[in-house]
């Protein structure tokens, strides 16, 4: 009896599985479904810091220049073109007159001054104030030794006329313009929620929001879904093909996967590992792997023994066979690292390289003291908990073995409690990745000068931190990039981190996906996206 | 002893300045002692405030409790009421085909109802029925038609299963027993013995068993919570452990203990009232 209820239960289930695959739907209703892994934390540009919140807010949020989803220049979006000075420190923004937020008001250059107090207000709490740090005295406000904001390079001449002034030429400026942090927000709806440095009031609520984005917020269930739909407002809404974005946080890698294949997402925002290989035989056309600017790496701990050993570093660089790890190990195609900064194909590519040379390793072990009288101690790795940090630690621990008879003793923590032991400097080794904010090397460089808040490796070197100045002071690309260089060569040599391998974004694509483009910061507009069945 | 764990709720990957630090830990009021945070929260829950979500800077606990309770609640309720249909039912079967295969059946399939724990049945259910057949949806609650069976299933079977045996059991005590024998003397027709005679008796271990089921099936509803994607309180209060967001992990854990109580006193009183032996 119990069977026959079972039968009669599958043949109603089977009956009703029309409405189940909302892919099949989509094309028509041009409605996109991204996996877009944790929940945000909230919606305010000057608050969050993570990558789910990134992608969210770029459908609501525009600033002076928009992401180029094929390649690193941006394209103008509020700003309609731009003046720069010769000696590269004044920017002066044309805004765009059409230009105008959700509600119908338009977007003034007074609205990006005062979205840039805003973030640089110290009792705000912002955790990403730096992007800024470029514009005269924006450090200082921030810091709380100038309280007078008109004294901070930014203003707005006009309602359609923003003038920047920066401390010195950065060739990257336009870009960090790209970035969420140094895009505009409205002030009379901040301020009928709270005072302008409020944190986490009720304006980022759907019904609340006003953007100036190709979408608007209409739903967000904590959780659940997050649903944009197209703005009638936005200043480009002709070329905007999708109707709505619905963003599901899906924090589980497993249950990313299964959703995309019964077609519940597009697009999903990574791959469980071990599926990887095989995906790329079975799912060929839909699985993405990306390069991304990004470097894996391990961070010592240079202020306690043995670590503070340069030669004992280096050694244990040359015992790491980079290729094995990336062709048998992480099996992504990423690429081995040979600098810290990852390459970028349109100019930089420091003259460093990182070899596999197991015998110098062990010549450089002995130059540093140890040998069978005196025995390298037993060290520790700590890595946040992940199947994939796990395999590389084990991997690298057994080449070290191996190569040098060094034991390594492998620790893995929960993300929290990773993080706070590598703050208060409670390691010896740890995995460690970084992501550049934007593409140059100073996002990268700029994080080893001495005491900087993600250094944590107490490593300190006098001629590293002058090269960055000099640097930032430089007149020409060119001229910057050979102190880069030089700076990379001083980091290679002295070793404080090891890097790795350069990542790559590996995701899950629905073929109906048009116009989703390809850079190196894995970050797109969606103006350009749309669906459409390319049989 | 949250405090204790290492790693506050405002540590990130990008580290920030200690000026901005200092400024987050004196707006969740951190840098006080530990007593007086303590002291300051006790007297906010008294009057129904337990403070504003340490990772959702916009959202206060309460509202976070209220937005997944509901689902929960629905959640459970589905699971209990199909584990009570299926597995009374069964029970039923069982006992009355006693040492037959309608019997040893239902019985052994029980025992690996018990034995396969959520995280493996639900996975393989999703796997069967969404990608195999694709007759079901694999995440979410309430959005696409048939969403709430399969974890309702994944979460109710090992109930089910208890609720089968616990029920044959029971059934089959009360079964031997005069008052049965005397019925079926009087010529009661043998569904009225059973449903309305020996089902009472029965169901007594079933009654006792739902006051910690109860606790169980929240407990339960975390791990089914994660696997399909339901937005409900135990998938934010897991959360909120590896976030660190104090607030809401102390907010969750008082909102649960009283609802774990309260269960287990209806419970008692249910089965007091069906059985006077238990008064």
């Amino acid at each position: 009896m119990k069977s026959n209820l079972f039968i009669i239960l599958l043949v109603l289930l089977t009956a009703c599985s029309e409405s189940i695959k909302p892919v099949d739907k989509a094309v028509e209703n041009q409605i996109l479904y991204i996996g877009n892994g944790t929940e945000p934390q909230d919606l305010d540009p000057h608050i969050v810091t993570g990558v789910p919140e990134s992608k969210v807010l770029m459908a609501l949020l525009e600033g002076l220049v928009i992401r180029n989803p094929d390649g690193p220049t941006p394209l103008p979006g509020v700003a309609m073109n731009w003046e720069i000075s010769n000696d590269g420190k004044t920017y002066t923004f044309n805004l765009r007159k059409d230009a105008a937020w959700s509600n119908g008001d338009s977007v003034t250059a007074f609205d990006f001054v005062y979205a840039w107090k805003r973030v640089l207000l110290p009792s705000l709490g912002s955790k990403y104030p730096d992007m800024l740090y470029d514009v005269v005295n924006a450090e200082e406000f921030n810091k709380g030794s100038i309280t007078d904001f008109s004294k901070v390079g930014v203003k707005a001449l006009d309602n359609s006329t923003l003038q920047v002034n920066l401390k010195n030429p950065a060739p990257y400026f336009l870009e960090l313009l790209c970035h969420y942090t140094t895009r505009p927000v409205h002030k009379a709806t901040i301020e009928a929620f709270g005072e302008i440095d409020t944190a986490g009031s009720q304006w980022t609520r759907p019904g609340n929001f006003v953007g100036n984005g190709p979408f608007t917020l209409d739903t967000w269930e904590l959780n659940k879904v997050i649903i944009v739909k197209k703005n009638p407002t936005y200043w480009n809404n002709a070329v905007v093909k999708l109707n709505e974005i619905h963003f599901f946080p899906v924090d589980n890698a497993s249950r990313e996967d299964l959703m995309f294949r019964s077609g519940q997402l597009h697009v999903t925002s990574t791959v469980p590992p071990e599926k990887v290989e095989s995906y790329k035989d079975k799912y060929p056309d839909n699985i993405q792997v990306d390069p991304f600017y990004g470097t894996y790496y391990y961070r010592f701990n240079t202020e306690k023994a043995p670590f503070d050993n340069k030669l004992v570093r280096q050694a244990l660089s040359l015992a790491l066979d980079r290729t094995l790890i990336v062709e048998k190990v992480t099996k992504g195609g990423q690429q081995e690292a040979f600098s810290f900064t990852p390459p970028d194909p349109n100019s930089y590519f420091p003259p460093t390289t990182l070899e596999f040379d197991p015998k110098k390793a062990k010549e450089l072990l002995i130059k540093a003291g140890y040998s069978d009288s005196n025995p390298f101690p037993s060290v520790d790795l700590l890595y946040n908990t992940s199947e994939g940090h796990q395999k590389l630690a084990q991997a690298i621990q057994q080449m070290w073995k191996t190569a040098l008879d060094i034991d390594i003793t492998l620790t893995n923590t929960d993300w929290k409690v990773y993080l706070s032991r590598q703050s208060i400097g409670d390691f010896q080794i740890a995995r460690a990745g970084w992501i550049g904010d934007y593409i140059d090397p100073k996002s990268f460089l700029d994080m080893m000068v001495t005491g900087r808040g993600n250094n944590q490796t107490g490593w300190s070197n006098e001629e590293y931190d002058n090269l960055l100045v000099a640097a930032a002071n430089s007149t020409s690309q060119d001229q910057r990039f050979r102190k880069f260089y030089e700076a990379e060569k001083i980091l290679i040599d002295e070793m404080p981190i090891i890097p790795i391998y350069t990542y790559t974004r590996i995701y899950m694509l629905h073929e109906d996906v048009q116009g989703w483009g390809n850079n190196l910061l894995d970050s797109r507009p969606y103006q350009f996206v749309y669906l459409e069945n390319k049989e | 002893m949250v405090h204790s764990a290492p790693g506050g709720p405002f540590d990130e990957d990008k580290a920030v300045s200690p000026e901005v630090m200092e400024k987050l830990n004196e707006r969740y009021n951190l840098n006080a002692p530990l007593i007086e945070q303590y002291t300051d929260y006790l007297g906010g829950v008294a009057i129904g405030d337990f403070g504003p979500s340490f990772r959702y800077p916009s959202r206060t606990v309460s509202e976070l409790i209220f937005t997944g309770l509901p689902i929960t609640f629905e959640l459970a309720v589905y699971s209990i009421m199909f584990a009570l249909l299926l597995g009374i039912g069964t029970g039923i079967i069982s006992a009355l085909k006693k040492n037959t295969y309608l019997d040893y059946i239902p019985m052994t399939t029980a025992m690996v109802g018990i034995c396969v724990p959520s995280i493996i049945l639900g996975p393989l259910l999703t796997l069967i029925f969404g990608i195999w057949l694709e007759v079901l949806p694999v995440s979410g609650w309430g959005d696409l038609a048939g969403d709430k069976i399969l974890p309702t299933i994944t979460l109710g079977t090992a109930y089910a299963a208890y609720c089968a045996r616990l029920t044959r059991g029971g059934m089959l005590e009360v079964l031997n027993q005069d008052f049965i024998r005397t019925a079926r003397a009087k010529g009661l027709s043998e569904t009225r013995v059973v449903l309305v005679h020996a089902l009472k008796g029965g169901l007594t271990p079933v009654i006792a068993f739902l006051g910690p089921a109860m606790a169980g099936l929240l407990a339960g509803s975390f791990v089914v919570e994660t696997i399909f994607g339901i937005p409900g309180l135990g998938r934010f209060y897991v959360e909120a452990a590896f976030n660190r967001d104090y607030t809401m992990i102390l907010g969750s854990s008082i909102f649960f203990s009283c609802l774990i109580i309260g269960l287990n006193l209806v419970s008692d009183l249910i089965a007091a009232a069906i059985n006077p032996k238990l008064r």
